[in-house]
């Protein structure tokens, strides 16, 4: 017995599992100091956070729709780190995948059957190629793809704030596009939500009404399909075996015949995909429009966050995914609960990355910590 | 040095030794890969702690914490793989850390350029102060090198491994370089594991084998074959019994072979070569006289400038690495294990599988079948002798031998015609290095081809058939194994002709 | 003639006055990868140097003390970063990216506790001052809304970012301490075994890449604008990082590559003045687009320091 709680302990300090959790426990203590240091009752705020996600079935509906993309984007800088590049650029993949879905969504016409997944496949597309350029110049003139797809993400910032002055895609004055055919979305009861028959539904059922009041879609369903497809690709196939191969160490990999340069450019147009499907299923089920950006949407970032948190995997970012987004709406509530500024959670993300980042500092912590018993 | 010890975790690198040296001496410090003698010389220059023993110097103890201190004690390390920093120029790298300066801290360059100059002439090492040492051949680097001690105030220098990297000619600069030195009175500890350099320059030799001190001796009271049993412990015979085999067709062809280095000059320049079945074909030579470039080349890792490259009558230069390892059949041990042998995070099975993995044996549709990779990844693990004999740690947690009998496995077991091995039994201990030999051998007997690649010339001169010298990128001599004798490929290698 | 002279001077005063939050950013780049150690932080670092600056600039009255208090802020963040990579071995993108949300998310909290909620400073009561003002204007040795005074009357904090690129300059190539940096970047263990001290020297590259960060975002939010907002900084941490590597991992090659952002800016703003039909928008995808297409066609492959982003471990294991 004792000899399986001291493996216990080996796996948990040396494995990854365990430094995540370690560091997500320290990120949340680092959190409440800050807000005890504010002057606030870290457990207070904590609890508000707890209860803005369970408290109500809607509230969890919104934790779901929150990490939908946050999920997506993180598979996508996971899926391009474990061949060793960093995906900066799913922020401008995402908002590339948006905008083609938004168009295809406005201007075909098409049954549901059709229109949905043409809508995420010429996302996935576009932000394929998205992505790919910048595995491109990266595997044929060495410029670092951190580099490019910061330009990229520019780029397509700008893009889709132009697109959505053209006349006849944008509404005129308003900064935002047309709003999406009703076959290319895909919420849930979002027509029947509003007939007689739905509104007493959603009176009459309270744990259904009560979701049904968030914009429920289907969304989640396609972020797990992908993550379960990420990981398959990643373990299962002989392109995950190159991919991996390249990221851990190229001079092997193309020692064994594997194209170090072609599997590059793959990685990044698959991550790009994955990103511009993040996009494009935000604009079919939640925002149903792209619209004017003063600034980045953080959602390429926060995947990054949700990459790392995961481990760089495809449960893992599952997992993260689901976290982030509950943080994050959650932690929306603590503002008029507590009073307590919402950005504690970048603060406990941000903490938790670092930690993740010094995985010399959580063994050393560990190890003290077990001599200490 | 007394009774040093220095352990990493629970490894004992050094235990209890004691070294001496005197004013005005060459000490030779001797021992196998991994005896412990650089980590001894770490010690003597602050780069460990040693774990229990002291230092004395001239007489008083000393704790030396940092190369600082060394430094300012009057010791200076010439290390095996130089500490220079490539883009800077030769007085840059020299006054680092030790920089004049003039007012606001801004370096005199004019005055540390003179010094350089004034060094330099002292003791005969010529360099230009301005050039850049990204543009200076190995010698010149090390040269370099010594002088960054003599900068210092250095009187102890120590050499690591000071001749792994140069041509005959450089070696006979480097020994008249330490004549020089010990003449005006600086002692030079000299660490080897080539016991003609010791009978050649040192007047003392300290045996060291697995951390243990062995002796100290008067070099010219010993025989070579004396210093070689104390080094490895045993009476040595690198015998590779073989039986006698008749070589058969040709199966490779190297014709006018033009190959450029990343500097753009032609390392491999007109070389001829061929390889016949069931044949061991040795190539020695001086490291840099580009063999690095030839193995990269027959394996599609470089652009072939000229010439051709034909496996039983196809041409393969510029080819790419998958299609020379699919289509013609050529397996790879690669020079470097770490760097391009193993994918390290990779497991045992999915390393053995890295040049086979999209065969019809391991995929179909793309889909990894992985019963049959882990139990392919059994079946070598017992055939080869891997330990530990688990399929699922990764190959970081291997020891080094087992790793290159994990390399050396997968591309055995992909069935080449033509196997190639590079540098097989760099770094590895007795058992392993005789464990490859014996493999090579057997690929032989089986009518496989097998080019050798090393600089041991024990080693080619013992496991090959026929051995090639290469000298200046092409190919200058040939001799069959039992025919030769090492003056003879000394002087080849060296560029003499016969 | 004239007009377009005084269009000229507009665009080449805009230029400077955008170029040069990035320029001082930039530079904090250049010295930390020359050191070796990468610092995607840089974005976080200027963002809550950008807040810290305006909050205290708006308490004191004083854009000196405000531009003082960004660079110590940006510094605590440089300090955390270097704990990270420098002691602990941390990846150094990862520890980066953890800065960046560490950076926004601090700069904000403190912006909710300090301004009621608001994730907005207010208006700061004096901007940087104009220290050539005395030159213009009537009477004076150039006229106001003039050439010279569109291009020369500019805030002090772009004076002081170019002094800063020829400081930084002669600092890293020219002097005892700045050759060490370049060493350690190049080849640690080679600095480390003629006794310079790598942990040293990193721990004041990134601290200073910090401050540097800090002084880029005090620049924006005290100079180019007058008060912090949550939008103010986005992104250009990240296109400073860009010009850095643009650059060459050079002072002057940052600056230039800098120059080059503010310019897009300058014309942008230009354009947008004077009601030219060409979108802003695609006006605007023009720096980077450019970057890209240079640094595809002339850079190449790109010439970092040789140990930059590599863990330096001084026990050799």
């Amino acid at each position: 017995m004792k000899k399986v709680f001291f493996s216990l302990k080996e796996a948990v300090i040396n494995g990854a599992a365990g430094l995540t959790i370690f560091s997500i426990l320290l990120g949340f203590i680092v959190g409440a100091v800050v807000l005890l240091l504010a002057g606030f009752n870290p457990i207070e705020a904590y609890g508000a956070i707890i209860r803005g996600i369970f408290s109500k079935p809607k509230y969890m509906s919104y934790v779901v729709i929150y990490s939908t993309p946050l999920i997506m984007t993180g598979l996508s800088v996971a899926f391009a780190l474990r061949t060793g590049l960093f995906n900066i650029g799913a922020e401008g993949q995402f908002i590339v995948g948006s905008l083609t879905a938004a168009m295809v969504g406005y201007f075909v016409h098409l049954p549901m059957m059709l229109h949905v997944p043409l809508c995420i496949l010429s996302a996935m597309a576009v932000s394929a190629a998205w992505g790919g350029i910048a595995g491109f110049i990266k595997a044929r003139h060495g410029v670092h793809e951190v580099i490019s797809t910061i330009m990229l993400n520019w780029i397509a910032l700008y893009l889709l704030n132009w697109a959505v002055t053209i006349q006849s895609f944008g509404q005129r004055g308003t900064g935002k596009s047309h709003m999406i055919q009703q076959t290319a979305r895909i919420d849930l009861f979002g027509q029947w939500k509003i007939t007689p028959e739905g509104i007493d539904f959603i009176r009459s059922h309270k744990i259904l009404g009560d979701i049904l009041k968030s914009p429920v879609n289907t969304g989640i369903i396609f972020a797990l399909v992908f993550a379960f497809l990420v990981w398959f690709i990643l373990n299962r196939t002989t392109l995950g075996y190159e991919l991996r191969a390249v990221g851990f160490n190229p001079h092997t990999a193309e020692c064994s015949g594997i194209n170090v340069n072609r599997s590059i450019i793959t990685s990044m147009s698959i991550a790009g995909a994955l990103a511009g499907a993040a996009g494009g299923l935000q604009v079919l089920g939640v925002s149903y429009r792209v619209a004017k950006l003063a600034a980045m949407e953080g959602y390429g970032f926060d995947g990054i966050a949700v990459s790392l948190i995961g481990n760089n995997t495809g449960p893992g970012s599952v997992f993260a995914g689901f976290l982030f987004g509950g943080l994050k709406y959650g932690g929306s509530k603590i503002q008029d609960a507590v009073g307590a500024p919402t950005e504690v959670i970048n603060i406990v993300v941000g903490t938790i990355i670092l930690f993740i980042a010094m995985p010399k500092l959580i063994q050393l912590l560990l190890r003290r910590g077990g001599r200490w018993k | 040095m007394i009774d040093i010890t220095k352990k990493f975790g629970d490894v004992v690198a050094n235990n209890h030794i004691s070294l001496t040296i005197h004013k005005g001496e060459v000490h030779a410090l001797l021992g196998e890969n991994g005896a412990g003698k650089t980590t001894l010389m770490n010690v003597l220059y602050g780069l460990y702690r040693p774990t229990t023993g002291t230092i004395r110097i001239n007489g008083k103890a000393v704790s030396i914490r940092s190369p600082n201190v060394a430094i300012s004690n009057g010791i200076g390390m010439v290390h095996q793989h130089f500490m220079l920093v490539e883009p800077f120029s030769v007085t840059e790298n020299i006054i680092l850390g030790n920089e004049p300066t003039r007012a606001g801290g801004i370096v005199d360059m004019v005055s540390a350029e003179a010094d350089v100059m004034r060094l330099s002439q002292e003791y005969g090492l010529s360099v230009d102060p301005k050039a850049l040492i990204e543009d200076l051949s190995v010698g010149s680097q090390q040269r370099v090198e010594i002088l960054k001690t003599l900068y210092r105030g250095a009187e102890i220098l120590i050499f690591d491994e000071p001749t792994a990297v140069l041509t005959p000619q450089e070696i006979q600069e480097l020994v008249t370089i330490i004549k020089n030195l010990t003449a005006a009175g600086k002692s030079v500890i000299i660490i080897t594991h080539k016991l003609k350099e010791i009978k050649q320059i040192a007047d003392f030799c300290t045996i060291i084998r697995r951390g243990e001190h062995i002796d100290t001796v008067e070099v010219d009271k010993v025989s070579e074959e004396e210093l070689a049993s104390m080094m490895v412990g045993r009476q040595v015979s690198f015998k590779v019994d073989k039986p006698e085999q008749q070589a058969g067709a040709a199966v490779l062809e190297i014709k006018n072979l033009r190959v450029v280095d990343k500097r753009g000059i032609a390392a491999v320049n007109g070389l001829n070569l061929q390889l016949k079945k069931g044949e061991i074909l040795g190539i020695a030579g001086v490291d840099g006289n580009g063999q690095t470039e030839l193995i990269e080349a027959l394996t599609g890792l470089a652009r072939v400038q000229a010439g051709s490259i034909q496996v039983n009558g196809q041409e393969l230069a510029n080819q790419t690495p998958g299609t020379i390892r699919t289509n013609h059949k050529v397996g790879h041990i690669p020079e470097d294990r770490q760097k391009r042998g193993l994918v390290f995070e990779f497991d045992v099975a999915e390393n053995l599988i890295l040049s086979s993995y999209n065969t019809s044996r391991f995929s179909t549709f793309f889909i990894l079948l992985r019963a049959a990779i882990y139990s392919n990844a059994e079946k070598l693990i017992k055939l080869f002798d891997i330990r530990p004999a688990n399929a699922k740690i990764t190959a970081k947690s291997l020891s080094g031998g087992n790793q290159q009998k994990m390399i050396i496995a997968r591309e055995v077991s992909s069935n080449p015609d033509i196997l190639i091995a590079a540098q097989p039994t760099r770094g590895l201990d007795v058992g392993a290095i005789e464990y490859v030999h014996q493999t090579l051998v057997e690929q032989r007997n089986r009518g496989k081809a097998v080019l050798l690649i090393s600089f041991e010339l024990d080693e080619i001169m013992n496991v090959s058939d026929r051995i090639a010298v290469i000298y200046e990128g092409r190919i200058v001599g040939e001799i069959k194994a039992k025919e030769a004798d090492e003056q003879q490929l000394g002087r080849l290698m060296a560029g003499c002709s016969l | 003639m004239e007009m377009i002279i005084r269009d000229i001077g507009f665009i080449i005063g805009t230029t400077l006055m955008y170029s040069t939050p990035l320029i001082y950013t930039s530079l904090g780049g250049v010295i930390t990868e020359r050191s070796g150690v990468v610092n995607i932080g840089l974005e976080g670092m200027m963002y809550f140097g950008a807040f810290v600056g305006a909050a205290v600039a708006y308490f004191t009255a004083s854009p000196w003390l405000g531009l003082l208090c960004a660079a110590l802020g940006g510094a605590l963040f440089g300090l955390i970063h270097a704990v990270a990579c420098v002691t602990f071995n941390a990846e150094q993108i990862v520890s980066g990216i953890a800065i960046n949300f560490l950076g926004a998310g601090s700069a904000l909290f403190i912006s909710r506790l300090l301004f009621d909620g608001a994730t907005q400073t207010l208006t700061i009561p004096n901007k940087m001052p104009l220290p050539l003002d005395f030159l213009f204007g009537e009477g004076r040795l150039f006229p106001s809304s003039g050439f010279m005074d569109l291009v020369f009357n500019r805030f002090a904090t772009v004076y002081l970012a170019f002094f800063m690129v020829f400081v930084v300059w002669l600092v890293l190539y020219k002097t005892r301490i700045g050759m060490r940096v370049r060493a350690v970047g190049e080849n640690p263990e080679a600095a480390n075994t003629l006794g310079v001290s790598v942990i040293k020297i990193r721990y004041c590259a990134v601290i200073l890449s910090g401050v540097f960060a800090g002084l880029g975002g005090a620049a924006m939010s005290i100079a180019v604008v007058s008060r912090f907002s949550n939008t103010l900084i986005s992104g250009h941490g990240f296109i400073a990082l860009a010009a850095m590597i643009f650059g060459k991992w050079k002072p002057q090659g940052a600056m230039l590559a800098c120059l080059l952002f503010g310019a897009a800016k300058g014309f942008e703003i230009y354009l947008g003045s004077k009601g030219v039909p060409i979108p802003g928008d695609i006006l605007a995808i023009l720096p980077y687009l450019l970057t890209l297409i240079i640094l595809v066609g002339f850079v190449g492959k790109t010439t970092a320091p040789g140990a930059v982003g590599k863990i330096f471990d001084k026990s050799g294991h």
